[in-house]
């Protein structure tokens, strides 16, 4: 498949990308915030940015992860990729094309399941959500739902509605809902944040064996170092807005399905939390300025 | 012993926590009260319920509940029609809310009443104007609590809608209109009892018949009991009624999240 893609063009190209903050709103903010002067934070200009300059690859059928603590630019860049939020400059582009907007083409699994998935809806007909909406025919639709629902193993609960899942459960109808639209790339917000520890690593062993069978690209944002490593074929860690941008870029070079607790797997996770902690540091003189930065919400996914 | 203590306790905690207690107690404070006045000016239970027996008799009450009843329901079926769709587009797109909301702000505070003798030049002595008067009452909390249903709604929820294909007039239909359900049906039912509150001001005037006019023209007559019948009657059809949506809406909208208390 990805010999299909000619030259180095990957699945989401992401070129000296920039988003300002929204200064007014911020400024708001900032007012509820103690000690903190906000002219001093948006004095100059390149303190206006929550990213900049950010470049990045995405191949086709790749398991890509962000990595970086809540100082939040890399749930700003999913939303842009996503197409909620516009960007302020560069561009960042799927198969070659400018995102603008959302679009069935990205599927998006969002943080929290109670808020994403429709209530009122069964299993099956939120599954069936999507391929409705896109007005696919019903023969061909029933067989879609079917797979999706099978494929996140959820065939017995098909006919249940939301209120009587777990909140694993709930994920994986959301997963399934992404995946009946057959996206060119499945985008994650830390989705398994909220779960217990247990229900966390079969849902990341689910997801692993959902990407090896449908080949999917995967973008998956997560403050989890474990997770990560766990998960991922490739990893950017972010650095802390303002400014924020792709510190370094990680290749995991492990064979699924992972052991953390594996010796090279181990050292291996170390020295990605030594690049983390030293991208968070990058901007280690404006440490006010960082404080500041991390209590706030503003397009934060938490 | 022990069995009996714990039996009469249970009871006793029914008694109080069902509301029958209450009642109790506002019955016996209005028979003796009504002991210390004429009949004329507060007739008590007992009267009271002599003059029920004698209006059920005459047939006359049940034709007025009746009648009563025909014009809330249909009035407040028209109010649900208009404000319903209302409220939906208000909440929804900006530009409807800046050109309907300041009208919704300024005459939901002047009450059904005060557009009585307009409606009456306006819709003639008919049913028309009273129809009109309860459709009136029935309008704005349906779509004042239809609007704070919309603006509840998690953008999250539209997010997902669109990433998943829908335009913004199919996130309309799949998103606006059964997340906003639980607030739709606050105002349903707030509208309906505003309605049954308007049924009075309704059949206070160009009326020969329904619950409001049993009310109104009694005192013509000095029957004070026929009044408090009346009161009653509209306290508990209200209650019933209320009750009835209540199950009705937990029923037909177990999952779109309406709590029945």
């Amino acid at each position: 498949m990805a010999a299909e893609n000619k030259g180095k063009q990957g699945k989401i190209t992401v070129k000296n990308l920039g988003k300002q903050y929204d200064a007014a709103d911020e400024k708001k903010h900032m007012l509820f915030s103690k000690n903190i002067n906000p002219d001093a934070i948006f004095q100059d200009d390149e303190e206006h940015y929550v990213l900049k300059g950010v470049n990045l690859t995405i191949e086709e059928g790749e398991f890509h992860i962000f990595l970086g603590a809540s100082g939040c630019g890399k749930s700003t860049l999913l939303n842009i990729i996503a197409g909620f939020l516009d960007k302020t400059e560069g561009s960042v582009l799927l198969d070659g094309k400018e995102i603008t907007k959302p679009g069935p083409d990205r599927g998006v699994v969002f943080q929290n399941a109670d808020s994403a998935i429709f209530p009122w809806l069964t299993v099956y007909k939120n599954v069936e959500y999507g391929l409705k909406m896109q007005h696919v025919e019903k023969d061909r639709r029933k067989k879609i739902v079917e797979n999706a629902i099978e494929l996140v193993g959820l065939w017995e609960h098909k006919k249940k509605y939301p209120s009587e899942l777990s909140g694993g459960m709930k994920q994986r109808v959301q997963i399934a809902r992404s995946i009946a639209s057959n996206p060119e790339i499945l985008i994650m917000d830390e989705p398994f944040g909220a779960l217990d520890a247990q229900t966390r690593r079969i849902l990341q062993d689910e997801l692993i064996s959902i990407w090896q069978k449908t080949k999917k690209t995967i973008l998956f944002v997560t403050h989890d170092l474990q997770e990560a490593v766990y998960l991922g074929e490739k990893i950017s860690i972010f650095s802390a807005a303002p400014n924020a941008n792709i510190a370094a870029k990680v290749t995991v070079p492990f064979a699924y399905p992972r052991n953390l607790n594996d010796g090279e797997v181990a050292e291996f996770t170390r020295g990605v939390h030594e690049s983390l902690d030293k991208a968070m540091n990058a901007h280690g003189d404006k440490v006010i300025d960082k404080s500041a930065i991390a209590g706030r919400g503003f397009l934060c996914g938490s | 012993m022990e069995h009996l203590k714990t039996a009469v306790k249970k009871g006793f905690k029914f008694f109080v926590k069902s509301g029958i207690a209450a009642w109790v107690i506002l019955l016996i404070i209005w028979q003796t009260a009504s002991g210390f006045t004429l009949p004329e000016f507060l007739p008590g239970p007992v009267q009271t319920l002599q003059g029920l027996k004698e209006v059920i008799e005459s047939g006359v009450l049940l034709e007025d509940i009746a009648i009563s009843m025909q014009r809330v329901v249909i009035g407040w079926v028209k109010g649900l029609l208009i404000a319903i769709p209302t409220g939906l587009l208000v909440g929804r797109f900006q530009v409807v809310k800046w050109l309907v909301e300041p009208f919704v702000n300024f005459f939901r505070f002047v009450p059904a009443i005060g557009f009585l003798s307009l409606f009456l030049m306006w819709f003639g002595v008919g049913e028309e104007s009273k129809l009109v008067l309860i459709t009136y009452a029935t309008v704005f909390p349906v779509v004042i609590n239809t609007v704070a249903g919309v603006a509840g709604i998690d953008p999250v929820k539209y997010q997902a809608a669109e990433s998943l294909g829908a335009t913004k007039v199919q996130s309309f239909f799949t998103v606006t209109v059964p997340a906003a359900v639980p607030g739709i049906f606050t105002g349903i039912r707030l509208g309906l009892s505003s309605a049954i509150i308007s049924i009075v001001s309704a059949e206070m005037l160009a009326a020969n018949s329904g619950i409001g006019y049993l009310i109104y023209t009694s005192r013509l007559y000095y029957r004070t009991d026929w009044i408090f019948v009346g009161i009653v009657t509209l306290g508990l059809l209200g209650f019933l009624a209320d009750k009835l949506l209540r199950k009705i809406g937990s029923t037909m909208f177990k999952h779109y999240g309406i709590v029945n208390q």
